[in-house]
């Protein structure tokens, strides 16, 4: 890679940048520069403004007011920041999944032209791959959609350091470890630290604090759309970040569990190995993309049917965790999305009634916080919208909850909420099966189930629920 | 002032307002005498486009992907068979519609087999279908044109209360149909499979019943639309069918029913069908070939979806 | 993987059907057999190419087949009459698709819709062109049709051409892939900074190129048109997309296997004379093929699925 410092000039400035949607604020008034060299770690709770911020950074969203001035590589100001640059690794995946991987770059890289540029894109993706992760194994010429989850991040974060005839001087990364494992996670911190170090710099948004201190080299806290803390790594504490945030956190270790139940009957047990008793709160753990999410899935539609309805009756309901996929009905009001599960209650005609009066009943009981459950899913934040699909499944009878990683960008004080209700309702003999890529969450579980390569590598109860034994279970043949 | 405005939030006030209007202009010009007669003509044909139209949007509801296409070889099979049995002879008009209704059954069952057991997209399943629904009618036919027994054309012909008889037979089926979506926990799971199958499966409910129940109901519904227009006009004819492929898709779009699934619109549905006819009637009072006439009916089409479309940007 | 092998299915379902004319009627197997057969695949192959620039895009054409009849009327009148003027129409014909693709990406128009009411629009112009069948080819595009190249008849010849054009269009070309990706996931291709507004107009532009070609290369065996030339062209066009590998969504389409798909059409309705199929059944029995061939695409899939 050629030297991308260029002096010391700010790759981007912000100042006095607001962004309104109708009324809202997303951000209001932010002033930031971001120079060669530096990994800024950006953090916030949900609806802070982190995505707006980004958004205005990359030009995918114009400043209501304020502006953003950026250098590019030669030290001439610009308005346009792809010149300057600038480029974006987004949460949600953003590749073509019916083109091969060198395809994929072949959209964002204009300059790929004329004969033979198929053998160049394949070139310069599999040395981007091989540089930010090394043994990576994927292959230039296969489509996105043979890939797995994790495989696909990669290949996205790749393209955003891969040179695309320019220069990568400023790459912002949204989440991007979301999808990874420990090991390939470790590998990205250890490119962006050598990419800062050659005078690139960094954007990076995670929720996961451990990584934020292990590479960021400054620190900016959002909250309501402004920018409420800015100072180097090191001024910094994990509690201190976590204060700055504005939320009184929940201690980072997990509430150690009073006891442990005595084990009732088995209620479920499934060819691949994965078992619950009564009343038990079981986890499923491992890497991420190693089949937990398949096997909740595929244990749900087998033990349910699509072409008849039990309502309230079922023998499982399903909390899904990727909300637009999975769980939300876009078109339909709160309450119409919390009641789909239970309603009827046997009738073909339907009780409206009875139906707000679920309604009234569930928004106390999850907390939903808005002022009508008429309104529309979509105007509710992530978190509250989860909170919606958790009402839904708990309203139902069923015995046995599936959540597949339902935490996924849910802030800290819904999870403290969330947390107490599954407690609660296991205490009164509900069987939870819970997927979560967050470690602390599986040890608070009853049962343990380790994931590898979408099987089964280990059944961990009691005192066995630790930390270490989940990260041994998941990787012990890896180490060869 | 609001809720003076608030109609026309509505998405089925675009299609009512655009049937006003050409009615008005086609009254500009024929005089206010005609008033009744062209009412009266579009209800009675306008019904049948209503019916098809009605199916039509419950398959369109379940999402991008979902159309039958076979609604005309539906229609032509059920109109012939039913003609074919009740072989002009008084006091076998119920045996012609149960005969008609079980074609439906069986045209609409075919296709749910084909989209569920050969997974095939529904607008192949139902086109390559309604081919072979064709040749059925075609063979069974035999370019023979049965007249409908009597009573049965006059019913269909006739009118209660100034109303044309079909169109109450149209209006009943609405109103059942509006009933289903809007109050039943079967018109709920329609709704939430149209959003997002996946989603709403995930949720319990039983999708895959929710699309066969959609695809048979359609069939029923466009076998109703042939018995009766085939009884309207003196018989069935290999053909008949045929324009109310457009029409179907044309009046459900029209009528403010989301192309993209979950969201379906009764009232509308008839707008757009009186609309569709008086669109014609008003440019065949104005002179218009037959050219001219199919351009314009094109061109209005276009520009009502941009209005629905545009409003819903605002919104 | 799978694009590899999604041409295999329609390779076999041609081949398949191409053994059992050949053991029908064995006088087939020559050049004028073959030429017989496929007489009439040229317009469909090209329409179905057309076809399948809209479904690339994630859009459907509903209008395609009227659309080809309106470019038959001008070919047999203007084109024919004063071939200046006919060009110009042709592309401004071409260029109202493109137009019309843009406006359904810019007002975010079901392009079901809109393709649906333009058939109206380009059926009404037909008539107005052409209120009864008549006109006639002009002399050169007559020639190049009924030519007889070695070795090989025209259709073949011209089939084969199309699909190595297309193919090096669509899926070698690096705007091909971009308009590909437009269907895989239109956001991040506009993310790329691409303009998705000219990307949809150029894949609707390509569309009007091809179903232009179709009306021409169907004047040219026709040697006259009318308003209703082409109409069946909507349905067969979409059928020859699927039945040639392509999705409806997602932007997976295969040219090569487009232009198969459209002579396995082609073939069928031949066979089917062959087989002195009482005429009743025809159009029934084209659609048994029809579903036919997609059961068998569905066994592929799921031994696919399963190694």
């Amino acid at each position: 890679m050629e030297n991308v410092a260029s002096g010391n000039a700010p790759i981007v400035t912000l100042t006095d940048a607001e962004k309104h949607f109708g009324p809202v604020r997303a951000l209001d008034g932010v002033s930031l520069s971001i120079s060669p060299g530096e990994c800024l770690g950006l953090v916030g709770h949900n609806g802070a403004g982190k995505s707006t911020l980004v958004n205005l950074i990359n030009g995918g969203l114009a400043p209501s007011a304020g502006q953003i001035t950026y250098t590019d590589a030669l030290g001439k100001d610009t308005l346009n920041p792809m010149s300057a640059g600038v480029r974006s690794v987004f949460q949600e995946l953003s590749l073509c999944p019916n083109l091969t991987v060198a395809e994929n770059l072949r959209i964002s890289h204009s300059d790929l032209k004329g004969s033979g540029w198929r053998r160049r894109a394949r070139e310069e993706i599999s040395a981007a791959l091989d540089q930010v992760f090394p043994g990576h194994g994927i292959d230039a010429g296969i489509e996105v959609d043979q890939l797995s989850i994790a495989q696909r991040q990669m290949v996205e974060i790749a393209i955003g350091f891969s040179p695309r005839g320019s220069t990568a001087r400023l790459v912002i990364l949204d989440e991007p470890t979301s999808s990874l494992d420990a090991g390939i996670a470790e590998q990205l911190l250890d490119h962006i630290r050598t990419f800062c170090a050659a005078g690139g710099a960094v954007i990076f948004i995670t929720h996961m604090m451990g990584e934020i201190f292990a590479t960021a080299s400054r620190i900016v806290v959002m909250s309501d759309g402004k920018v409420v803390a800015d100072r180097p790594t090191t001024d910094f504490t994990r509690q201190g970040l976590v204060d700055a945030m504005g939320h009184v956190a929940a201690n980072s270790d997990p509430e150690t569990q009073s006891e442990k139940r005595v084990l009732t009957e088995e209620i479920l047990r499934t060819p691949q190995g994965l078992s619950a008793h009564r009343g038990e709160i079981v986890g499923l753990s491992g890497l991420a993309g190693h089949g937990q999410a398949e096997a909740l899935a595929r244990l749900y539609f087998e033990s349910t049917s699509s072409w008849r309805s039990l309502g309230s009756k079922s023998q499982m309901v399903f909390v899904a965790g990727d909300r637009g996929r999975d769980g939300v009905l876009p078109l339909w009001s709160i309450l119409r999305n919390a009641s789909i599960t239970v309603l009827g209650q046997g009738k073909w005609l339907l009780d409206h009634k009875a139906e707000v009066e679920f309604g009234k009943t569930w928004k106390e009981r999850v907390g939903i916080r808005t002022e009508n459950i008429d309104n529309p899913i979509l105007s509710l934040s992530g978190g509250n919208q989860q909170k919606v699909l958790f009402a839904r499944a708990l309203a139902s009878d069923a015995p046995v909850v599936i959540m597949d990683d339902p935490m996924r960008g849910v802030d800290v004080g819904t999870k403290r909420d969330v947390y107490r209700m599954i407690r609660e309702e296991a205490a009164r003999g509900r069987t939870f099966l819970w997927y979560s890529t967050e470690t602390a969450e599986v040890c608070e579980c009853d049962r343990v189930f380790v994931y590898r390569n979408h099987e089964i590598s280990a059944e961990l109860t009691g005192d066995d629920i630790t930390e270490d034994q989940i990260l041994a279970a998941s990787f012990e043949m890896q180490e060869a | 002032m609001k809720r003076s405005m608030q109609i026309f939030t509505r998405p089925w006030i675009w299609s009512w307002l655009a049937a006003a209007v050409v009615f008005a202009m086609t009254l500009a010009l024929t005089g206010a005498d005609g008033a009744t007669g062209l009412a009266y003509a579009a209800l009675s044909f306008g019904s049948f486009a209503a019916i098809v139209g009605l199916g039509q949007m419950l398959v369109m509801t379940l999402g991008p992907g979902n159309v039958d296409l076979s609604i005309p070889a539906t229609m032509t099979l059920a109109a012939t068979l039913g003609l074919k049995v009740m072989n002009s002879e008084p006091g076998n008009a119920m045996l012609g519609l149960g005969v008609a209704l079980l074609a439906g059954l069986l045209t609409g069952g075919m296709n749910v087999l084909l989209i569920f057991l050969l997974r095939l997209p529904p607008i192949i399943a139902t086109l390559a279908a309604s081919l072979v629904y064709q040749s059925v009618a075609i063979w069974s036919n035999r370019g023979l044109r049965i007249k409908p027994p009597e009573a049965l054309a006059d019913f269909a012909t006739g009118r209660l209360i100034g109303v044309p008889n079909v169109a109450w037979v149209a209006l009943v089926l609405s109103i059942i149909i509006w009933i289903v979506l809007e109050r039943s926990l079967w018109g709920r799971w329609l709704l939430a499979s149209g959003q997002n199958m996946r989603a709403a499966r995930l949720a319990g409910v039983p999708v895959q019943a929710v699309r066969a129940v959609t695809y048979i109901a359609v069939a029923l519904l466009a076998s109703v639309a042939g018995y009766l227009l085939a009884s309207f006009s003196g018989g069935a004819a290999l053909n008949m069918g045929s324009e109310y492929l457009l029409m179907s898709i044309a009046v459900v779009v029209i009528g403010g029913t989301s192309v993209a699934g979950g969201f379906s619109n009764v009232p509308g549905i008839w707008g757009a069908s009186l609309f569709m006819f008086l669109v014609v009637s008003m440019l065949n009072s104005y002179g218009a070939g037959a050219g001219l006439r199919m351009v314009l009916t094109g061109t209005i089409i276009i520009f009502i979806v941009i209005a629905a479309s545009s409003r819903r940007g605002r919104l | 993987m799978q694009t590899k092998y999604r041409i295999l299915l329609p390779v076999i379902s041609l081949a398949v059907l191409l053994a059992a004319t050949f053991w029908m009627q064995p006088r087939t197997m020559s050049y004028f057999g073959v030429n017989l057969l496929f007489n009439l695949a040229v317009p469909i192959a090209l329409a179905t190419i057309a076809q399948m620039m809209i479904i690339m895009v994630n859009d459907i054409d509903l209008g395609m087949g009227a659309f080809v009849s309106l470019v038959a009327c001008v070919v047999a009148t203007f084109l024919h009459d004063t071939p200046v003027l006919g060009t110009f129409m042709l592309i401004g014909l071409i260029l109202s698709y493109a137009a019309m693709g843009a406006l359904i990406h810019r007002l975010e128009l079901p392009a079901i819709v809109v393709t649906l009411g333009m058939s109206f629009v380009w059926g009404g112009l037909a008539l107005f062109i052409l209120p009864s069948p008549g006109g006639a080819s002009p002399g050169w595009l007559r020639a190049l049709m009924t030519s007889k190249p070695p070795l090989m008849p025209m259709a073949v010849v011209a089939a084969i051409l199309i699909s190595i054009v297309t193919h090096l269009l669509i899926m070698r070309s690096g705007i091909g892939t971009v308009l590909r990706g437009v269907g895989g996931n239109t956001r991040a291709v506009q993310r790329a900074g691409w303009s998705v507004i000219w990307l949809k107009a150029l894949a609707y532009g390509l569309a009007g190129l091809f179903a232009v070609l179709a009306g021409m290369a169907l004047v040219g065996l026709t040697t006259s048109a009318d308003a209703n030339i082409a109409l069946r062209y909507t349905l067969l066009s979409i059928a020859g997309v699927i039945l040639g590998g392509g999705e409806f969504i997602g932007g997976k389409v295969s040219p090569t296997g487009a232009v198969i798909g459209a002579l396995t059409l082609t073939l069928a309705s031949s066979f089917l004379n062959f087989m002195r199929l009482n005429p009743d059944w025809q159009i029934g029995a084209q659609g048994a093929i029809l579903i036919l061939v997609l059961t068998a695409r569905l066994l592929f899939a799921k031994r696919e699925v399963r190694t």
